[in-house]
């Protein structure tokens, strides 16, 4: 391993893109950073801007609007970016997968590094998704 | 030349300012953490942030703007922050160079990350960052005076000396200027100013993240950015050692001395992150009004104060 991914695992910058959610997952996420779970501990930080950003961080289902400003905002971050798809609707697109204006679950659009399920996923297990992606990368 | 270069990048200039300001931001970030029942990120932290930003990151330039000054400004912060702390720091540690440096030149150099800042927000041609820029302007006009007052005052104190050396040699021969009715007034005023020079929570709306979403730096990403925080870490360092040399008896090195030296600095940065973790942050009206007017008054009547021997 690496000097530059030993610093690139340590500092994790995360960058939420809320789809079509229910707000549910977004919750979830939030409370990630909370005093209960506090994954600065880690070196993860939410950052306001794309640029800053090294995981992009979906949720929601992503509807046809939301296909744009996705493709946008991936295209817009610098590289390496990692994402992650979380929740029923960030993955398979879950009870809005068959609805007229899905447009597809994350992974048609662009290729996802981790996938966390649940609607909504556990805090617990967005922080095991997260060691996963630390581990694959 | 040999030692002037040695001043710039290593000891009191880019490399040991760098590293000190790097665990200060550590130490801010810790204290935050703990303020909020949190337990905080390790201690290599922001070094690890650095080096991702400098040698992982990808840097994207702006189409539609101004690559090369988007590019420049960043150094030309680093550059202003450790200029400034090279002439603040030599005085602190007590090495004599043939440049009596005086506050007005550090006075002009603090304020190029500032200015800096600015132009490359400016040329990222972004509306956000413009809008963030425009704050960062309208900040830097209001604390602007406030700080010069504040430096004015320290020079009538100690007898229309203007260099760091002999304000230190003052208070070391004597007490420290904190001692007295017009030094806490100032002590004061100091703190708010630098909590603006570094835009902490009350004053931070340039880079307000919720708002405008990180406003003067949005575009930066890469090296720039690298760059940036570099810068300030620099500031986190050399703004609080500046406030103590010119009212707390500046830093001895013989000894316990040390270690009270070390007390001073962390005591300032403790202060600063307590401010910005029990504030809201304040409309750009609002902090104009604040410096423009309380503060103002505060450093008028600390003036008078000394005037009057207080």
């Amino acid at each position: 391993m690496g000097f530059k991914s030993y610093c690139f695992k340590k500092s994790l910058w995360v960058f939420h893109f809320g789809g079509a959610s229910c707000n549910n997952c977004d919750i979830e996420i939030l409370d990630c950073l909370t005093p209960r779970y506090d994954l600065e501990r880690f070196g993860i930080l939410l950052v306001g801007s794309i640029r800053h950003a090294d995981v992009l961080l979906v949720n929601g289902s992503i509807n046809r609007r939301d296909k744009d400003r996705l493709l946008e905002i991936y295209k817009q971050a610098p590289r390496p970016i990692l994402v992650v798809a979380i929740g029923a609707c960030g993955c398979t697109g879950g009870i809005f997968a068959e609805g007229i204006t899905f447009a597809g679950p994350v992974d048609k659009i662009i290729p996802v590094d981790a996938y966390i399920p649940g609607c909504p996923p556990k805090p617990e297990a967005i922080i095991a998704g997260i060691v996963k992606l630390v581990q694959k990368t | 030349m040999g030692a002037s270069l040695f001043y710039f990048f290593i000891f009191p200039g880019l490399l040991f300012a760098g590293i000190t300001g790097a665990f200060l931001s550590w130490y801010d970030r810790k204290i935050t953490a703990r303020v909020q029942f949190r337990k905080g990120p390790p201690l290599l932290q922001p070094f690890y942030d650095f080096f991702k930003l400098l040698l992982v990151k990808e840097t994207i330039l702006p189409k539609h703007g101004s690559p090369l000054i988007f590019v420049l400004a960043p150094v030309f912060s680093v550059f202003g922050a450790t200029m400034a702390g090279v002439f603040i720091l030599l005085p602190l540690f007590n090495i004599t160079t043939g440049f009596r440096g005086d506050l007005l030149v550090i006075f002009y150099l603090l304020t190029i990350p500032s200015f800096s800042y600015i132009t490359g927000a400016l040329a990222s041609g972004n509306p956000l960052a413009a809008v963030g820029a425009s704050r960062e302007m309208k900040l830097i006009l209001s604390y602007e005076l406030t700080f010069l007052l504040l430096v004015a005052a320290i020079i009538m104190k100690c007898g229309q000396q203007f260099d760091l050396n002999s304000i230190i040699k003052t208070q070391q021969a004597g007490t420290s200027f904190i001692g007295s009715i017009s030094g806490v007034l100032l002590f004061i005023v100091g703190i708010f100013c630098i909590q603006a020079k570094l835009a902490l929570v009350p004053f931070d709306m340039p880079e307000a993240e919720a708002e405008i979403t990180e406003g003067i730096f949005i575009e930066y990403s890469g090296a720039a950015y690298a760059m940036i925080k570099l810068a300030k870490y620099i500031m986190l360092f050399i703004l609080p050692s500046f406030l103590i040399a010119l009212l707390l008896g500046g830093f001895r090195l013989d000894g316990i001395h040390i270690l009270w030296s070390l007390l001073k600095l962390l005591g300032v940065v403790l202060l600063l992150t307590l401010i910005r973790n029990t504030n809201p942050r304040l409309k750009i009206k609002q902090a104009v009004r604040f410096f423009l007017i309380w503060m103002n008054l505060l450093a008028v009547i600390a003036i008078v104060l000394i005037a009057f021997g207080y």
